[in-house]
């Protein structure tokens, strides 16, 4: 048998994926959002739209994001959808790049910040599905680069 | 030939050592033959066999091991005719899989013979590796790739590929067996309707070879490509069927070593078939072993295989359609041990992990067939493909395991 990676097994389908997976926060779409971002996955077909309003100081003030696909993903999206308020897109980036390397690498030094996001973790147990949990993240940051070169 | 004597399932799979083993604790339910085959010990052996006694060059050396490793070589490729029921050894060409098949006829065959505005057909229903290289040389060429289209239940519509049989079809490239369905394709027939046409044809039988006796006689096709790995033997050899007489007229598809005569800078002169075909150090050990793979089948013989399949299909639809809330894709007549399905609340892959759990293996997604997941509208399946070494148990199994899925997901 494989090594498996040394990682809580239980809890993939647990309370708090599964409430994410059947409730989604903030779900509802903007129709003044400054940052648009979509990820497709042909693979599972999969798919994470995001979209940020920004405030004056260029904070996020307001959020939407919705998926489709399997259980990882729409977690993924909604738990990110929740972290999100009140942060510069860099703070996002920031926190973006935290969340790859937990995903990738397992628990940094610095993984604070990333509140429910912890919970994702379980999913490195499945490493051909940690692309799922990934894919809101990488709309995002995305979409963000897309409304960089857009208004500078 | 063992036929008449009873199938016994419990003593074949003692001849596959990896089903022996645990899965995430649970004892291994394997049902991904659709993607690749367990081995038997036979072909495992024969594999140890060669690289321990006759490892050496073919075609090549005047020195013993050489010749016993040529003689091992050819002796397998003699196998596969009689197994596919050929004319002639020389129309069985070592490749690396069906889509190297595929490519070589599409390479060889199809560049001289389609020009612009001629067709090349294919299904709705076919593997990617039989879409993207006429995909490719319809770019090339000029030419329209038409796509003969399935109905509900995942049935080729014959009378829509009969009016799209004419005076500029050049090929038909098509399974006979569909991957993500489990259709059996009335594949004779098709051919011969292309004939009439004048067309030629290529059957893509990755899925078929396992399951059922393929007569290439019978089928009267130009072309049948299939992979080694899916006939229980390795990976890295599959086998491309052609009619000598295309076969002969056909140019090289790779150059280089064992395919020439002779060799000036001046002029080369082609080897003739099949070496036409096999530029360079083939997969000797592969070849060999997929001989091994082949005497396995038949002694099995189909006799039993499709008998015992066919049950274990029939018992598998049943136990599937039986379950609220999970939907069978694919439900021709006539099906190989295909069982695809989706479920009202479970997105395939998380079907996929919760069996994997349990110690179930299948597959999840579009099975490189994205046009039938378009065709039915659905992002992906969970397959549970099955091989003559599946018992009822294996279905009782998948149907807790979905239980479980339900559970989860309720």
């Amino acid at each position: 048998m494989p090594q498996q990676p040394d990682v809580p097994l239980d809890g993939l389908y647990g309370d708090l994926i599964m409430a994410h997976y059947r409730s989604p926060h903030n779900n509802t779409p903007l129709d003044d959002a400054d940052v648009e971002a979509e990820e497709f996955n042909p693979f599972c077909g999969d798919r994470a739209t995001l979209q940020l309003k920004l405030d004056a100081h260029g904070k996020v003030c307001g959020v939407s994001a919705r998926s489709e696909g399997c259980s990882i993903i729409r977690a993924a999206t909604s738990i990110l959808s929740d972290l999100l308020n009140d942060k510069s897109l860099s703070e996002v980036e920031e926190m973006g790049q935290k969340f790859r390397t937990l995903m990738q690498s397992g628990l940094g030094e610095e993984a604070d910040g990333l509140g429910d996001l912890l919970a994702l973790q379980v999913v490195r147990r499945y490493p051909v599905r940690i692309k799922c949990a990934l894919l809101p993240m990488v709309a995002l940051e995305e979409g963000i680069k897309a409304y960089r070169a857009k208004t500078h | 030939m063992t036929t008449g004597a009873a199938f016994d399932v419990n003593k074949v799979r003692g001849d596959f050592p990896l089903l022996k083993q645990q899965v995430n604790g649970n004892p291994l339910i394997y049902l991904d033959n659709g993607a690749t085959s367990q081995k038997p010990q036979s072909v495992i052996d024969a594999i140890v066999r060669y690289y321990t006694t006759t490892n050496s060059n073919v075609h090549r050396g005047v020195h013993t091991l050489s010749q016993l490793a040529t003689e091992d070589y050819e002796g397998a490729r003699a196998k596969i005719r009689k197994f596919i029921n050929a004319g002639e050894d020389r129309e069985i060409i070592f490749t690396r899989n069906t889509t190297e098949g595929i490519n070589l006829v599409a390479h060889s065959y199809a560049r001289h013979n389609v020009g612009p505005g001629d067709d090349i057909i294919v299904s709705n229903m076919e593997h990617h590796s039989n879409i993207v290289p006429w995909q490719m040389l319809c770019e090339e060429k000029g030419a329209n790739l038409r796509v003969v289209p399935i109905d509900d239940t995942g049935e080729l519509l014959m009378d829509e590929y009969e009016k799209m049989l004419g005076p500029r079809t050049k090929l038909v490239s098509i399974t006979h067996v569909s991957n993500a369905l489990g259709t059996i394709l009335p594949a004779a027939k098709i051919v011969q309707m292309a004939h009439a046409h004048g067309a030629a044809v290529l059957l893509d039988g990755a899925q078929a070879v396992p399951h059922m006796p393929v007569d290439m006689k019978e089928l009267d096709c130009d072309f049948y490509a299939f992979s080694g790995h899916k006939l229980f033997g390795p990976t890295g050899i599959g086998i491309l069927y052609g009619k000598a007489e295309f076969l002969e007229a056909m140019p090289p598809f790779m150059g280089g070593g064992d395919m020439i005569k002779s060799v000036t800078f001046e002029k080369t002169i082609y080897n003739d078939l099949p070496y036409k075909f096999e530029a360079g150090t083939p997969d000797i050990a592969g070849a060999i072993a997929l001989g091994a793979a082949v005497d396995y089948v038949s002694n099995l013989g189909f006799d039993q295989i499709t008998a015992h399949e066919e049950e274990l299909l029939r018992y598998g639809t049943e136990a599937l359609s039986s379950i609220a809330g999970v939907k069978l894709i694919g439900t021709a007549a006539h099906k190989a041990g295909i069982l695809s399905f989706v479920m009202d609340k479970a997105h395939p892959h998380d079907i996929g992990t919760i069996l994997d759990e349990q110690g179930i293996a299948i597959r999840t997604g579009h099975h490189c067939a994205q046009p039938v997941m378009q065709r039915f509208q659905i992002p992906a399946t969970a397959r549970a493909s099955l091989a003559f070494y599946n018992t009822k148990e294996d279905i009782d199994a998948l149907v807790k395991g979905i239980d479980r899925v339900l559970e989860v997901f309720s």
